[in-house]
C-alpha cells in the first residue's frame, strides 16, 4: 500500500535544495554585496547643505570693504516640472529658450528627481519680479544664497576674490569642497579661507519613495548647524587706500604703507586695479576673461609680485651698511666730479657735488660718494676677498627683508633679488669680477631687485631706527580679536641705533631742500628719498620713499610709478598726499596741484602699439615699387605682432585657469 | 477508538507552534512595512497590521473550530467544498471586484474574499480523496487523467481571472502525484523543460542542441547500448530539439508584462525604473539588512514604501531589511522545520486520504516560499503569490489556516479509525 515510500526523501531533498538556493542567494546579497546597502541609503537620505555667510572684512577703522548681498540660485526638479509658460519663465531669468532647453535637459540628466541648480546667483532686483511668479512655476525653487560685494569697490588686490571650485581643489581639500561651493582664489580671501568660510551645516533628511521627507534621520544626531565665518579686522585705512588708487589712475604702479610701529599695513594700492564687484554673480567670468586681455594686466599684485630695482632709494640702506662695518663715519667726505670711475666705465652723477659728506650725498642723491663707499665695502678685506664681503653685504640687505619673502599673508609674493656671488660668476667668470664690476649695486640698478612692500619696510625699519614688525594685512581675526604671535616680535637689522640718525637727517634734507623738495608739507617732518629707476625697456620709474613724522613715525611708504620719469616729479607729490592725509586727514596742497596727478595719464604704450604709419600721398617722391614694398613689409610686421599678441594673451589666459599664476623667481 | 480525553495529546503542539510563530513574525512585519507614526498602536483596526491581528484571531479560532469537527467530515465533504469553490471561482468571474488587472475578489462588506485562495486546499481535499480511493493507480492513464482533470478545472477558472501566481500554485501538485505513483520522467521532465526554457532565452540555440547532443552521445557511450536504450536517448534527444525550436516562437506569445518580467530576471533587459523597479528595490530592502538587519521598524526602505505590495507579496523584504540574514535564515528555517514536519506527519497517516492530503499540504506551502521568497531576491519572475501565514491578507491566512489545521486534525486521528 505504502509501495513508494522511498520517493519522501526525493521529494525532501528537492525541498532543502531549494530552500538552500535561496540561502545561498540571500547570504549574497546580504552578506557579500556592499551594493544594496549604499542604495538604500542613497533611495532615503537627503543632505540639505545650508552654507554659511562668508565672513565680512573691515577696515581699521571699522569701515567694511566686504559684506554680502543675498542672491538666489533657482532649483529646478524636473519630475516635479509641469507644463507652465516657457517664455514667460525665460524672460524672467533672463535666458534664451534655448538656454533653457540646455539647463533642463542637464538637471534632467543628473536626476530627474533630486533638485539641481538651474540657474545661478539671480540678483535681488531680478528676482523680485521673479518672486509673485514662482508658484507658476511647478518645480522651480529658489534658494537664498549670499555673494561677495564690496561698497566701496576698492583694495581689489588685497581682497582677491572667491570663484567655484575645482576638481584639484576638492582632491586637494580632502573632499570637504564640493562641486559647486565657493572659494578663496586670490587675496584675503584665498590666505584666510579656512576663517572666512565658517562651517557648513548639513542636514540629513529622510524621504519616501515619492520624495516627500520623513524628518530628519537619527533625530538629527549627524546635523550640523551652519556658523558664520570669521570676521576680519584688515590694517587698510579706507581713505588712504581710496585716495591712492585715485592718485593712480592711468597710471602703471604701486603703493604700500606701513604703521612702523606695527608693521600693518596701511595702504596696498596695485595700479591699474580693477572693481572687485566685477567678480561676483553671473558676469564673473566674462568680466575675468576681459581683464586678463588687458596689456597692463590689472590682475597682477604689483605690491607683492612687481620687481623693481630700488635706484636711488636704496642709497641709505648703502649709508647704514658702511656706517656699522666702519667704512665710513658722518664725516667722511668723498669728491665728486659729476661722475665715479669705475675701472673703464664711468658711472655718471646727476650733478656735480664737489666734496661731499654724508648728509650731502644723501640729500643730493650723489652717485659718486655711494659708489666710493660701495667699493670701500666690498674691498675692506683685501681685493682677493670680495666674495666674503659681497656674501656678508648680501645677508645685511637681506636682514631688511629685502631680497626675502616678507612672510605676508598673501599668496604668490615674490622675494626680490639680492644677488650672490655665484651670480657674477655665471657673468663674468669665477673669480673674474671686482669691486668696479658690480659698483652698480650701489646706487640700487642691476640685478638689485626689490617689491613696493620690502620698500615700504625698509622705510619702516628707518622710521624704528632699525627692526621692523612683519608687514601684515590683517590686524584682528574674529570676534576676540586675535592677533598672530609672529606680529608682536620685533626684527632687528643689526645695525646700531646710533648710526640712524646722520642718515635720517640727509633724508630729512632731501625733503626740506633736496630731490624731494615738492613733498614738503609744512608742519609735518617728513624724511624720504627720491630714486628715478633706470629701465631698460622704456621710460624710467619714478620712486619715492619715505617716513613721517620724524621723531614720532606714524607712516612708511613707498611709491613706485612705472614709466613716469624723475621721481620728484610724481611719487614724491604722490607720497606726500598720502602722508597728509593720513597724518591729517586732508590734504593742504592745492586742489589743482592733486587733480593734475589724478588726470595725469602715465600709461606706456601697450605691447605691440606702433606710431600711426602715414598714409603715402601721390606728392611724395617715392618710387612706386618701393612704395609696394615697404606696405607689405607692414602688412606682414602687422601680422606678425597680431600673431604674437594672440599668442601672448592665449599663454596668459591659461595660466589664470591654472589658478597658479607662475611668477619669476630668483634668476 | 480512543476516546475524547486523548485528543489533545494527539494534536501536533509543534505544528501548531510553528504555525503561530509564523502568524506572529507576519504580524509584526506588516506593522514594520506600512509603520507610520501617526497611528504607532499596533492594534488599530484602520490599519493593515491591525486587520491582520484581526485575521490572525479569527483564523485561529477557525482552526480550532477545524479541531473539533469530526475528521470524517473532510473526506466525505470533500466534493462538496470542490463544487463550491468552483462555483465561486466561476461567480468571481461575473460578480468579482477587478483589483490590479485581476478579477479575484468578491466583496463582502469591508472585507473580500479570494476564491482562488480557498480552491487550494478544497482541490487538494478532493484530490487526496480521490487518490486515496480503491482500485485508483496513478500509473493508469483513466486515473492520471481524472486526477489531472481534477487539477486543471480550478486552474483553468484562476486563469480566467487571469491570475498566473495562483493557477500555478496548482503544478505544485505534481509532488502529489509523484509520491502516489507518477512516473519520475514527469518530474525530470517539467526540470528538463524550465532548464531548456531559460537557456533558450539566453544562448543560441545551436550551442544547447550541440551540448545535448553530446551529453546523449556521453549517455550511449556508457551504458549498455541497446535498441530500446538507443530509441529512448534519440527520441528525448529530438523532443528536447523541438522543444527548444519552439520556446522562441511560444515566448513570443507570451502576455507582454510576463514576457518583460522574466526579460528582466534573466538580464535580458536592464530597467530598473520600470518593470524591473519592484524586485530592484526589494533586493536593496534585503541586501541592506547586512547580517543583524536594521532593526524592527527601522527599515527604510519597506518604511518609507520603496518597495510596493510590501505587506503582501514582498513582505520578505520587511524581514530581509529588518531582521537582515539571520531573520532571513530564521524564517526559512521555520517554513524548512514545518516541511519536514509536515512530510513526516503525512507519512506517519494509516489512511491515504490523510497522507495524500499531507503531501499536498507541503507542496502548497513550498511551491508558495520557494516562488514568493525567490521573486523578492530576483531568482524568480515576479510572480503575485502571498507568502503563507506572513502575508497581509485575511483569505490568503484562512486558506492558509485551513490547510494546515486540516491535516493537524487527520493527524491528531491517525490512531482511530481508519477513514
Amino acid at each position: 500500500m505504502n509501495s513508494f515510500f522511498e520517493r519522501r526523501y526525493v521529494i525532501t531533498a528537492i525541498f532543502i535544495t531549494l530552500a538552500l538556493v535561496l540561502l545561498g542567494r540571500l547570504y549574497y546579497i546580504q552578506i557579500m554585496d556592499d551594493r544594496y546597502l549604499l542604495s538604500a541609503k542613497e533611495n532615503v537620505l537627503r543632505r540639505t547643505i545650508s552654507y554659511p555667510a562668508r565672513g565680512a572684512i573691515f577696515d581699521r577703522n571699522g569701515k567694511i570693504l566686504v559684506q554680502n548681498v543675498p542672491v538666489y540660485d533657482i532649483m529646478v526638479t524636473p519630475r516635479e516640472v509641469k507644463p507652465f509658460d516657457t517664455l514667460e519663465f525665460c524672460k524672467l531669468l533672463s535666458i534664451d529658450k534655448e538656454g533653457f532647453d540646455k539647463r533642463f535637459q542637464k538637471a534632467k540628466k543628473f536626476s530627474p528627481f533630486r533638485q539641481s541648480i538651474f540657474e545661478k546667483q539671480i540678483p535681488v532686483q531680478l528676482y523680485a519680479s521673479l518672486q509673485e511668479r514662482m508658484s507658476d512655476f511647478p518645480g522651480f525653487e529658489a534658494v537664498p544664497r549670499t555673494v561677495r560685494t564690496y561698497p566701496d569697490s576698492t583694495a581689489a588686490h588685497f581682497l582677491g576674490y572667491i570663484g567655484e571650485v575645482n576638481d584639484k581643489m576638492i582632491e586637494k581639500s580632502g573632499n570637504y569642497y564640493r562641486r559647486g561651493d565657493y572659494v578663496g582664489i586670490s587675496g584675503v580671501e584665498r590666505a584666510f579661507e579656512d576663517v572666512l568660510r565658517g562651517q557648513r551645516g548639513v542636514t540629513y533628511n529622510m524621504v519616501d519613495s515619492r520624495n516627500v521627507s520623513k524628518g530628519s534621520f537619527s533625530n538629527g544626531e549627524f546635523d550640523t548647524v551652519a556658523v558664520t565665518g570669521e570676521r576680519l579686522v584688515s590694517s587698510l585705512d579706507l581713505r588712504i587706500q581710496k585716495l591712492g588708487e585715485k592718485l593712480m589712475t592711468n597710471k602703471v604702479g604701486s603703493i604700500v604703507a606701513i604703521e612702523p610701529s606695527t608693521g600693518e599695513i596701511l595702504a596696498f594700492v596695485s595700479s591699474p586695479t580693477y572693481d572687485p564687484n566685477l567678480m561676483t554673480g553671473r558676469e564673473r567670468g566674462n568680466n575675468l576673461s576681459k581683464m586678463y586681455k588687458d596689456p597692463y594686466n590689472p590682475m597682477f599684485i604689483r605690491p607683492i609680485q612687481a620687481r623693481y630695482p630700488p635706484g636711488s632709494s636704496f642709497k641709505p640702506l648703502d649709508a647704514l651698511i658702511a656706517l656699522q662695518e666702519g667704512i665710513i663715519t658722518p664725516q667722511t667726505t668723498f669728491f665728486c666730479p659729476h661722475y665715479y670711475q669705475a675701472g673703464n666705465h664711468q658711472v655718471k652723477c646727476e650733478h656735480f657735488d664737489g666734496v661731499t659728506d654724508l648728509r650731502k650725498a644723501i640729500s643730493q642723491s650723489c652717485n659718486t660718494y655711494f659708489c666710493y663707499v660701495f667699493d670701500k665695502l666690498m674691498n675692506a678685506r683685501g681685493v682677493k676677498n670680495i666674495r666674503p664681503a659681497l656674501t656678508t653685504w648680501k645677508e645685511q640687505v637681506n636682514k631688511f627683508g629685502f631680497g626675502v619673502k616678507m612672510d605676508i599673508e598673501l599668496p604668490f609674493e615674490s622675494r626680490g633679488n639680492v644677488p650672490t656671488p655665484l651670480r657674477y660668476d655665471n657673468v663674468f667668470g669665477k673669480n673674474r669680477w671686482r669691486s668696479s664690476s658690480i659698483i652698480s649695486l650701489a646706487i640700487g640698478q642691476g640685478e638689485l631687485l626689490a617689491t613696493p612692500l620690502q620698500m615700504a619696510n625698509i622705510e619702516a625699519v628707518m622710521a624704528n631706527r632699525g627692526f621692523y614688525y612683519k608687514p601684515h594685512l590683517i590686524k584682528a581675526i574674529g570676534d576676540k580679536n586675535i592677533i598672530k604671535e609672529e606680529y608682536t616680535k620685533r626684527n632687528y637689522v643689526g645695525i646700531d641705533e646710533k648710526y640712524f640718525e646722520p642718515v635720517i637727517d640727509g633724508m630729512q634734507d632731501v625733503v626740506d631742500r633736496g630731490t624731494a623738495a615738492a613733498a614738503r608739507i609744512p608742519g609735518i617732518v617728513m624724511c624720504g628719498k627720491t630714486g628715478t629707476v633706470q629701465n631698460p625697456h622704456g621710460k624710467n620709474h619714478s620712486v619715492f620713499v619715505a617716513f613721517a613724522p620724524r621723531d614720532t613715525p606714524k607712516i612708511a611708504i613707498a611709491v613706485i610709478v612705472e614709466n613716469a620719469g624723475y621721481g620728484s616729479s610724481w611719487a614724491a607729490p604722490i607720497g606726500s598726499y598720502m602722508i597728509e592725509k593720513y597724518l591729517r586727514d586732508t590734504i593742504t596742497k592745492p586742489k589743482a596741484q592733486v587733480q593734475y596727478i589724478v588726470n595725469a595719464n602715465l600709461l606706456p604704450p601697450p605691447p605691440g602699439w606702433k606710431p600711426p604709419v602715414r598714409k603715402l600721398t601721390k606728392k611724395d617722391s617715392v618710387k612706386i615699387d618701393s612704395a609696394r614694398k615697404s606696405k607689405a613689409d607692414t602688412i606682414r610686421k602687422q601680422q606678425e605682432l597680431k600673431s604674437a599678441g594672440e599668442r601672448k594673451k592665449k599663454d596668459t589666459l591659461n595660466k589664470i585657469l591654472a589658478y597658479q599664476p607662475k611668477r619669476k623667481e630668483d634668476e | 477508538m480512543n476516546n475524547q480525553r486523548s485528543f489533545f495529546f494527539n494534536v501536533d503542539w509543534l505544528t501548531i507552534l510553528i504555525y503561530l510563530c509564523l502568524c506572529t513574525i507576519g504580524w509584526f512585519n506588516i506593522h514594520a512595512a506600512v509603520f507610520d507614526e501617526t497611528h504607532p498602536q499596533i492594534i488599530d483596526l484602520d490599519t493593515e497590521y491591525g486587520k491582520q491581528f484581526i485575521f490572525i484571531i479569527s483564523a485561529v479560532v477557525l482552526g480550532a473550530v477545524i479541531l473539533l469537527l469530526d475528521s470524517r467530515f473532510f473526506n466525505g465533504l470533500a466534493p462538496v467544498f470542490y463544487v463550491v469553490t468552483v462555483l465561486l471561482l466561476i461567480a468571481v468571474l461575473v460578480v468579482g471586484r477587478n483589483v490590479g488587472g485581476n478579477q479575484a475578489w468578491i466583496p463582502l462588506g469591508s472585507f473580500r474574499l479570494q476564491p482562488s485562495e480557498f480552491a487550494k486546499f478544497s482541490t487538494c481535499l478532493l484530490l487526496a480523496r480521490y487518490l486515496s480511493g480503491v482500485n485508483i493507480r496513478i500509473t493508469e492513464p483513466k486515473s492520471f487523467f481524472t486526477a489531472a482533470a481534477i487539477i486543471a478545472l480550478p486552474m483553468f477558472l484562476i486563469m480566467m481571472q487571469p491570475d498566473t501566481g495562483s493557477t500555478l500554485v496548482f503544478c505544485s501538485f505534481i509532488f502529489i502525484l509523484y509520491r502516489e505513483g507518477l512516473s519520475p520522467i514527469f518530474l525530470i521532465a517539467a526540470g528538463l523543460a524550465i532548464t531548456l526554457f531559460i537557456l533558450a532565452l539566453l544562448v543560441n540555440e545551436w550551442y544547447i542542441i550541440g551540448a545535448l547532443a553530446a551529453v546523449a552521445g556521453a549517455i550511449l557511450f556508457f551504458i549498455r547500448r541497446t535498441p530500446q536504450t538507443v530509441i529512448t536517448i534519440v527520441a528525448v534527444l529530438a523532443i528536447c530539439i523541438a522543444f527548444i525550436f519552439v520556446i522562441k516562437p511560444l515566448y513570443a506569445h507570451f502576455p507582454s508584462h510576463q514576457k518583460a518580467r522574466i526579460d528582466e530576471l534573466l538580464g535580458i533587459t536592464s530597467d530598473k525604473r520600470g518593470i524591473g523597479y519592484n524586485v530592484n528595490q526589494s533586493k536593496i530592502a534585503i541586501g541592506s539588512g547586512k547580517l543583524w538587519g536594521k532593526g524592527y521598524l527601522e527599515g527604510t526602505q519597506t518604511k518609507y514604501s520603496f518597495v510596493p505590495a510590501q505587506s503582501t507579496d514582498f513582505i520578505f523584504c520587511t524581514i530581509g531589511e529588518e531582521w537582515g540574514f539571520a531573520g532571513s535564515v530564521v524564517v526559512i528555517g521555520l517554513y524548512m522545520f514545518l516541511l519536514m514536519r509536515i512530510i513526516m506527519m503525512a507519512e506517519r497517516q494509516r489512511s491515504p486520504f490523510s497522507r495524500v492530503y499531507g503531501y499536498g499540504v507541503a507542496s502548497i506551502i513550498f511551491f508558495h516560499v520557494i516562488i514568493n521568497i525567490g521573486m523578492t531576491v530576483g531568482l524568480v519572475p515576479v510572480i503575485g503569490i502571498p507568502l503563507p501565514f506572513i502575508s497581509y491578507g485575511g483569505s490568503s491566512l484562512w486558506s492558509f489556516t485551513i490547510l494546515l489545521f486540516i491535516l493537524i486534525k487527520l493527524d491528531s486521528n491517525r490512531l482511530g479509525h481508519i477513514l
